[in-house]
């Protein structure tokens, strides 16, 4: 691999105008290269584990540990998440709804919103910062003692035996905590709306049921896909290139919580963007998908 | 022509490290490094901390991949493998870390049979007697099967970690300075164990180490590297390739002064060097 000189450009230009303008583009130059190259190696390494899956699915005992901790032990968090944010939602929306007298609207508006966006990005969220972090730090400290090197010295891939199964198991139980955190959303805007505020309840479901269609509850659950992807290989991107020592692990669970937020964030931009475009492509007028 | 052949047959090395360099980023760690290594020779590779000897062993196995040059293993360039040629070739090679790297999640039970759970041909059966009977080769009794490696000591893990490196009795064999940390009595069990891995077997040892006792004790032939900063322009980095009869008699100072443990002009460097002035950008601590 080539290698790029780290020579600080204030040392090579002098303190000339030309020179400052010289060490200024220099700076820029070298962190594009390292962007693209940063780019380039983590293009790679979903490659490598896209191949490792198609090749041969991973053992059974490196499988279920992990459908564990990414499934079952992420449920309570995700619940109490989704119960909150329904419940916040009816309390920030009720008084705006009911100036216009139009709080049994409330229902449509907070079962909408959590169907589509809040429940799969707050999902998403809590399984980059529970999950995500502990990938990171887990396999970052594997690297740093020498646990994958072992791994790959003993004849077994590295990617196959630790990425692959995480992944799978991010890919496959995100839709599943969605469906919870939207269910418990729903459960708490229903708590806080109808028994707390003593909305009708007839037109609070009736509402929600004209304003929330299958494709809505379609297009959270393929954001979430693509969530649980995006969490998976950037955890285990950064737990794999962890600098050494213990501020190392530190900084490569953080940058995995970050990252994966930001491209959480990107892909629920540029998703609901893609699937509103289809959905208008095929029902030009706003007929229901199903 | 049919012997002079045979002959180049047999003298083929197990082990060829052909005009190897490597660089992290934009440090050169190793440059234009060659070595033969016939089969069933143990090697021991010297040298001060950052010269580049685990760098060295594992670029053998394929774990760092060389930036020029080629490494080869009975014939094949490892380089040009691919990843599950690599895996499958690698069950050839047994790999004792500095620090055992045993895998914390596992037992020790677990860690010893996971290069025969790997290669999928044993039943539980026999992998349970296969682990017992590598971990009493070692000192080690039944009772630590069931144990965690954070339970056991130092010495203890290492030993797991040559038995987990012999399970699948290797045809080459890299102990990356297997002794440090441990104290003497110890040492000397691990250098025992080395010999007696020899002994049983025909397996080609590769051993990584800054003690000289353990050096003499295992040592066919002594392979001394240098780090590049310290080499004079155009000089090899290998600065003695000898046994250890040619070591106590070599001329070279750089050598004698490591062999010897004297400090030399590194004592004279630290004397020579001015204090740094206290500036604004001094460090603070």
């Amino acid at each position: 691999m080539s290698t790029i000189p780290n020579t600080p450009t204030h040392d090579i230009f002098d303190n000339t105008y030309v020179g400052r303008l010289a060490s200024w583009i220099a700076d820029w130059g070298k962190l594009v290269i390292d962007s693209l190259v940063a780019f380039g190696a983590f293009s790679l390494f979903n490659l490598r584990t896209l191949r490792w899956m198609t090749t041969r699915l991973p053992r059974s005992e490196t499988i279920w540990p992990n459908f564990y901790r990414v499934g079952v032990s992420s449920l309570p968090v995700i619940a109490l998440t989704g119960t909150f944010i329904g419940m916040v939602l009816a309390v920030q929306s009720y008084f705006q709804f009911r100036q216009i007298g139009l709080e049994t609207r409330l229902g449509a508006v907070i079962n909408m919103t959590l169907v589509r966006e809040l429940g799969p990005v707050l999902a998403a969220t809590m399984l980059a910062g529970r999950v995500g972090s502990a990938m990171a730090a887990e396999l970052g400290t594997m690297r740093v003692t020498e646990q994958i090197d072992a791994l790959a010295a003993m004849g077994a891939n590295p990617i196959h035996y630790l990425v692959v199964p995480r992944f799978l198991a991010c890919l496959f139980l995100i839709p599943t905590l969605t469906v919870m955190a939207d269910f418990m959303g729903v459960a708490g805007g229903h708590f806080y709306g109808v028994t707390w505020l003593e909305i009708d309840i007839h037109h609070y479901w009736s509402n929600s049921i004209q304003a929330v269609t299958n494709f809505d509850l379609m297009v959270g659950l393929i954001k979430s896909v693509f969530f649980g992807a995006a969490i998976a290989m950037v955890s285990c991107y950064q737990g794999f290139n962890c600098d050494a020592g213990a501020e190392g692990v530190g900084r490569a669970s953080t940058n995995s919580f970050v990252q994966s937020f930001v491209m959480i964030l990107l892909l629920d931009l540029t998703l609901g963007i893609i699937l509103d475009n289809f959905y208008f492509m095929f029902y030009p007028d706003g007929a229901s998908f199903f | 022509m049919m012997i002079e052949q045979l002959l180049d047959e047999q003298q083929q090395p197990l082990v060829e490290i052909k005009d190897v360099s490597v660089a992290f980023e934009n440090q050169n760690i190793l440059q234009d490094v060659n070595l033969k290594i016939p089969a069933g020779e143990t090697l021991v590779l010297l040298g001060e901390s950052g010269c580049g000897k685990t760098v060295l062993m594992k670029t053998i196995i394929g774990l760092v991949q060389p930036t020029s040059g080629a490494v080869s293993f009975d014939g094949q360039n490892i380089n040009e493998l691919n990843d599950q040629d690599l895996s499958y070739l690698r069950l050839r090679f047994g790999f004792v870390f500095q620090n055992a790297a045993l895998f914390d999640s596992m037992t020790i039970g677990q860690n010893v049979a996971f290069p025969l759970r790997q290669h999928g041909r044993f039943n539980s059966n026999q992998i349970r007697d296969m682990v017992i009977a590598r971990l009493s080769e070692v000192g080690l009794p039944d009772s630590v099967v069931h144990k965690k490696p954070a339970e056991l000591s130092g010495g203890m893990r290492k030993r797991v970690g040559l038995a987990r490196a012999l399970v699948m009795n290797p045809e080459l064999i890299m102990y990356d300075e297997p002794t440090t940390g441990l104290d003497p009595i110890m040492s000397d069990v691990i250098n025992e164990l080395i010999i007696r891995t020899r002994r049983r077997n025909p397996v080609t040892s590769i051993v990584v180490t800054h003690d000289m006792n353990t050096a003499r004790k295992v040592a066919d032939r002594l392979v001394m590297l240098m780090p590049l900063n310290r080499l004079s322009p155009g000089e090899s980095q290998i600065i003695f390739d000898g046994t250890p009869a040619e070591l106590d008699s070599t001329r070279d100072r750089r050598v004698r002064q490591f062999v010897n443990g004297e400090a030399g002009e590194r004592l004279m460097e630290l004397r020579g060097r001015n204090p740094v002035e206290p500036t604004e950008t001094s460090y603070n601590f």
